[in-house]
């Protein structure tokens, strides 16, 4: 028992330091400390990420396998700790100025963190559940932050009923795969879907897929995504674009390969089919787009696409990519967002994409910055952006779905018109955008590392390639 | 040692000063504008000076790749640089020309600090992708040329400039990623993206079935294809060709320069890297294909070009007239139109450039690129007819300039491969004689009626200085066309010989194929 507590010390460790601060805030000074909470918050992300990271190789399995430490939960958790940690430090300053600061946030951050460790460990359908309801709630209740806005409250609402419509084909589908497998255990699962599968253990797979889809925002089932976005603050809508998208995908990999890893074909048609719609829908969807979260949102839809199409290959070179993929795009959309919430207007928000008219007069840097982020987004070589997608295709390629590559390719081109479009606003653009200049140095900081980041990782990607190796070799073998 | 690395010294001085004045130049008065050119100017002409040792160290009758460099990279890939007969002169090329681009922009004077940035960066990309030995280094390169470019048409361009950026980008855009598929599938096939490896990997030529339809040269054809859709828009061949026009026409000066002279390059580049040498049997069973495409362009696009009424897309019409010439040369792969063809690539080089740099300099004057509104030119501005002139019959191809050999050695070689893609290929010498005089005629010779030319000036000593070299490279190479040649000659015949090789080897296995059928 011990031992086994010992394997899940860092989730025991944030969800004790998640209440301990809620005691602190509830009985001490309330909103007054929110500000030190995200400091103290964010450093003890970044430690039990540290420590996570650091921990060395090896795999453990406790109660019984429902909760699995290995290489590949490791680097999920050290990408969704660090975003985690790095949008909270991208919040502060903006939810303060707007009297948005509660000391819930920083504590909902985490409770929603320990819940995506959780996930991406599980080893139990139950498991599985658990982690992913503690991520929810917390999102759900984030999102709607904003109790008097109607929109963030909307936004809350939608996504809270999505959510659950989601849970609920994810349930069905996992009772759906305990009566034909007699088990709940990952372990187990794998043993019944070999060969010639039980036609309910199927259906199964794809309600739990579906229901996964939903949490990934993966078309057709993205409905939520555009609204949640734009409704939301633009910190929640930050912190919705990176941590959970890691964490989803991080289980839905370790769903189909530690417990459908023995009928790759049959799950292998669902990953494409939701990947080609994914990247096309993102694609077509963002070009009309004219508030630029919604338009993250779009994008953040075609990035899932082309992260599913690493998984659909159904290798370890697949996981790989798509976890590669995964840390360079959320490495981008920190960056992006840092932009996105210093723009503001005698002190307001502003999301309207029109507003950036000829930006790079006003703010060269952060023009320039934005730029390498877009191109980067885009997948135009020779940013790290585009060894992301190489890395997918590769994979797709060599599992057999040429036409799965040919497709994203395409629908990369058509995406490229819509980052370009904001390129084309900031440079091209006629009258000087009114935006205000200057801004925090905080998201100066973010937002220059990022764009650094996609330009210098071109010489060796930071050596996230062999960790992401190592991590899938874990998974899949 | 210094010399080891020499291709990368060339490739990364233009990016390395482009950080510098990104970085460390700060404001916009007219101090740091100069500083910004000055630098620019410097970094380019190190980056020329380091390619004459290039040149001087380069082994022509080797055929291997000389001044390797090799290292590790990421995601399976090396980073692999080196030159061979065939890149070798592609390299000079740009290094000789952007000094001479930096200067054309002298005058500049809106966000000069950029403007230089973009070339300079460009300048890198593009001598990268001479110089890349490993399939996606190239890519990396032969894509991210996209970004400067698009920026100098978008920033610096003319009116209609945004919707030129965006045609340019998304058009070249669409051709290369049909590109990285197949070369993510070359790597899969043959397990490496070392060019050096590819260039003697036989990819398979079985005749394969997709989705019932027979492909006759199977694997080899696809990739082919692939490599072809993007070649064929960066050329650009006839009838993707329409991006050029606007890009040309919105682009500032310095920017049609590189276009014209370095940009389009790439693509026939592209073929003799890829297409012919790593897929023969494909190569030759749609050498017609190509072919012809290419007469119809030679003929298609001289004939547009006739009715221009804008100087700069008349031009611009003539570079897809020219390169024609070039893409049959190619495809008729034999060593005269090959040889030819490379030629011609580096003559247009010089007096594609040259051309749209007589368009600037009577556009800085006048702002228009009417033909309409000049006439009568070399009353007052007769230093600037005479260079005029010199390029317009280097751009007919007058014997005696460089224009001449190009297209005498890709017409031969075309002549060999097929008569009659030759005899109407010919027929576009005389077209684009009648076009490139007409437009002289009516731009420089006549009475200077025209009210607001009376005033005009002849070019300024910067702009003789911009021009000299451009004009005795073409007069050099003219008369002495065996510069090139030599250099390229051995390097090419071995490709042919590999190329002929394995023609050979497909033909008598289907016939052997046909006779057991039988």
């Amino acid at each position: 028992m011990s031992a086994d507590l010992s394997i899940i010390l860092p989730e025991i460790f944030l969800s004790i330091f998640a209440m301990v601060m809620l005691l602190v805030g509830a009985y001490g000074g309330k909103d007054k400390l929110a500000s030190l909470f995200v400091w103290i918050t964010a450093a003890v992300l970044v430690a039990v990420g540290a420590w996570i990271g650091f921990q060395g190789a090896g795999t453990a399995r406790a109660f019984g396998g429902m909760f699995i430490d290995d290489g590949f939960a490791r680097f999920a958790k050290v990408t969704i700790l660090l975003s985690a940690a790095a949008v909270l430090l991208m919040s502060e300053g903006y939810m303060a100025r707007r009297d948005l600061l509660r000391f819930e946030y920083p504590l909902l951050v985490v409770l929603a963190a320990v819940g995506m460790m959780v996930m991406v460990s599980a080893g139990d359908l139950i498991a599985l559940y658990m982690g992913l309801e503690l991520q929810s709630l917390s999102l759900y209740v984030v999102a709607a932050l904003r109790r008097d806005s109607v929109k963030s409250t909307e936004a809350g609402l939608k996504y809270f009923v999505l959510g659950a419509l989601s849970s609920g084909l994810l349930l069905y589908g996992a009772s759906l795969v305990y009566g034909f497998a007699g088990t709940t255990l990952f372990a187990g699962i794998i043993e019944a879907a070999q060969g010639e599968t039980p036609i309910g253990l199927l259906f199964g797979l794809a309600f739990i897929a579906a229901g996964l889809a939903f949490k990934i925002s993966a078309a057709p089932f993205h409905m939520w995504t555009p609204d949640v976005y734009e409704g939301s603050p633009t910190p929640v809508t930050a912190f919705f674009a990176t941590a959970p998208k890691v964490a989803a995908m991080g289980l839905f990999a370790r769903v189909v390969h530690d417990a459908f890893g023995g009928v790759v074909s049959d799950w292998q048609q669902i990953l494409a089919v939701l990947s080609v719609a994914s990247m096309f829908l993102g694609a077509i969807a963002a070009i009309g787009q004219t508030n630029i979260k919604r338009l993250m949102a779009y994008s953040s839809i075609a990035h899932m696409g082309y992260a599913l199409m690493g998984l659909a290959s159904g290798t370890a070179q697949g996981v790989e990519s798509m976890l590669i993929y995964m840390a360079i795009y959320v490495t981008m959309n920190i960056g992006t967002f840092a932009f996105i919430l210093s723009m503001q207007k005698d002190g307001a928000p502003v999301v309207e994409i029109s507003a950036l008219s000829l930006y790079s007069k006003r703010e060269p840097m952060k023009a320039l910055a934005m730029l390498v982020l877009l191109f980067s987004l885009a997948g135009v070589p020779p940013l790290v952006g585009f060894f992301g997608k190489y890395a997918v295709l590769l994979a797709a390629v060599d599992a057999g779905l040429v036409w799965l590559a040919v497709l994203g390719v395409i629908a990369s081109v058509i995406g490229a018109f819509y980052y370009l479009r904001i390129v084309y606003l900031m440079y091209f653009g006629a009258e000087e955008s009114e935006l205000d200049k200057g801004g925090s140095g905080i998201l100066w900081g973010f937002l220059v590392a990022s764009a650094a980041a996609m330009v210098l990782g071109v010489v060796n990607l930071f050596g996230v390639e062999g960790a992401a190796a190592a991590a899938a070799a874990t998974l899949v073998n | 040692m210094l010399l080891d690395n020499l291709l990368s010294i060339i490739i990364f001085i233009p990016l390395i000063a482009a950080a510098i004045l990104g970085l460390f130049l700060r404001g916009d008065d007219e101090a740091a504008q100069n500083n910004a050119k000055y630098v620019a100017l410097a970094a380019t002409l190190a980056s020329l000076l380091a390619s004459l040792f290039l040149l001087a160290g380069f082994d022509p009758d080797d055929t291997g790749f000389q001044f390797v460099e090799q290292g590790e990279w990421i995601l399976g890939l090396t980073y692999k640089l080196g030159v061979d007969g065939i890149s070798v002169l592609f390299v000079m090329l740009t290094t000789f020309l952007m000094p001479i681009t930096i200067l054309a922009c002298w005058d500049v004077t809106h966000r000069v600090k950029e403007y230089m940035i973009a070339f300079l960066v460009l300048e890198t990309l593009m001598l990268g992708v001479f110089c890349a030995l490993d399939l996606v280094l190239f890519y990396l390169f032969f894509e991210g040329g996209l970004i400067p470019m698009f920026l100098i048409i978008g920033i610096w361009g003319g009116a209609n400039r945004i919707y030129a950026s965006f045609k340019f980008f998304l058009y070249t855009f669409f051709g290369s990623v049909l590109m990285l598929v197949a070369m993510v599938a070359m790597y899969v096939d043959a397990g490496t993206t070392d060019i050096t490896a590819l260039l003697n990997h036989n990819f398979g030529s079985d005749t394969m079935e997709v989705f019932g339809v027979h492909i006759l040269g199977g694997l080899q054809t696809v990739l082919w294809l692939a490599f072809f859709a993007s070649f064929a828009v960066k050329m650009p061949m006839w009838p993707v060709h329409t991006w050029l026009p606007d890009a040309h026409v919105q682009a500032p000066t310095a920017g049609s320069v590189v276009l014209a002279a370095i940009l389009l390059k790439l693509g026939g580049y592209g073929f003799l890297r890829f297409n012919l040498p790593m897929f023969p049997v494909a190569s030759d069973l749609l050498a017609d294909f190509v072919l012809w495409l290419s007469a119809i362009a030679i003929v298609y696009t001289s004939l547009v070009a006739l009715m221009q009424e804008d100087m700069k897309k008349l031009i611009a019409y003539s570079s897809v007239a020219h390169m024609g010439y070039v893409t049959a040369g190619i495809f008729a792969a034999n060593q005269q139109g090959v040889d030819g063809a490379i030629f011609q690539m580096i003559s247009h080089g010089f007096i594609s450039g040259a051309l749209f740099l007589c368009v600037g300099v009577i556009y800085d004057r006048m702002h228009t690129r009417e033909i309409d509104a000049y006439g009568g030119l070399v009353n007052r501005m007769p230093a600037y007819a005479a260079v005029f002139m010199l390029f317009t019959m280097a751009n007919v191809g007058l014997p005696g300039t460089s224009g001449f050999v190009g297209e005498f050695l890709t017409l031969m070689g075309m002549f060999q491969a097929n008569t009659w893609v030759a005899a109407v290929a010919a027929t576009g010498v005389i077209l684009s004689a009648a076009y490139a005089l007409w437009l002289y005629r009516r731009v420089v010779m006549g009475d200077l009626i025209k009210e607001s030319l009376k005033s005009i000036t002849d070019m300024t000593r910067r702009e003789r200085w911009i021009f000299a070299p451009l004009v005795i490279m073409t007069i050099l190479l003219g008369v002495y066309p065996s510069l090139i040649t030599d250099v390229i000659g051995p390097s090419v015949g071995d490709l042919l010989s590999g190329y002929e090789t394995a023609v050979a080897e497909f033909n008598a296995t289907n016939a052997v194929a046909d006779a057991g059928g039988q």
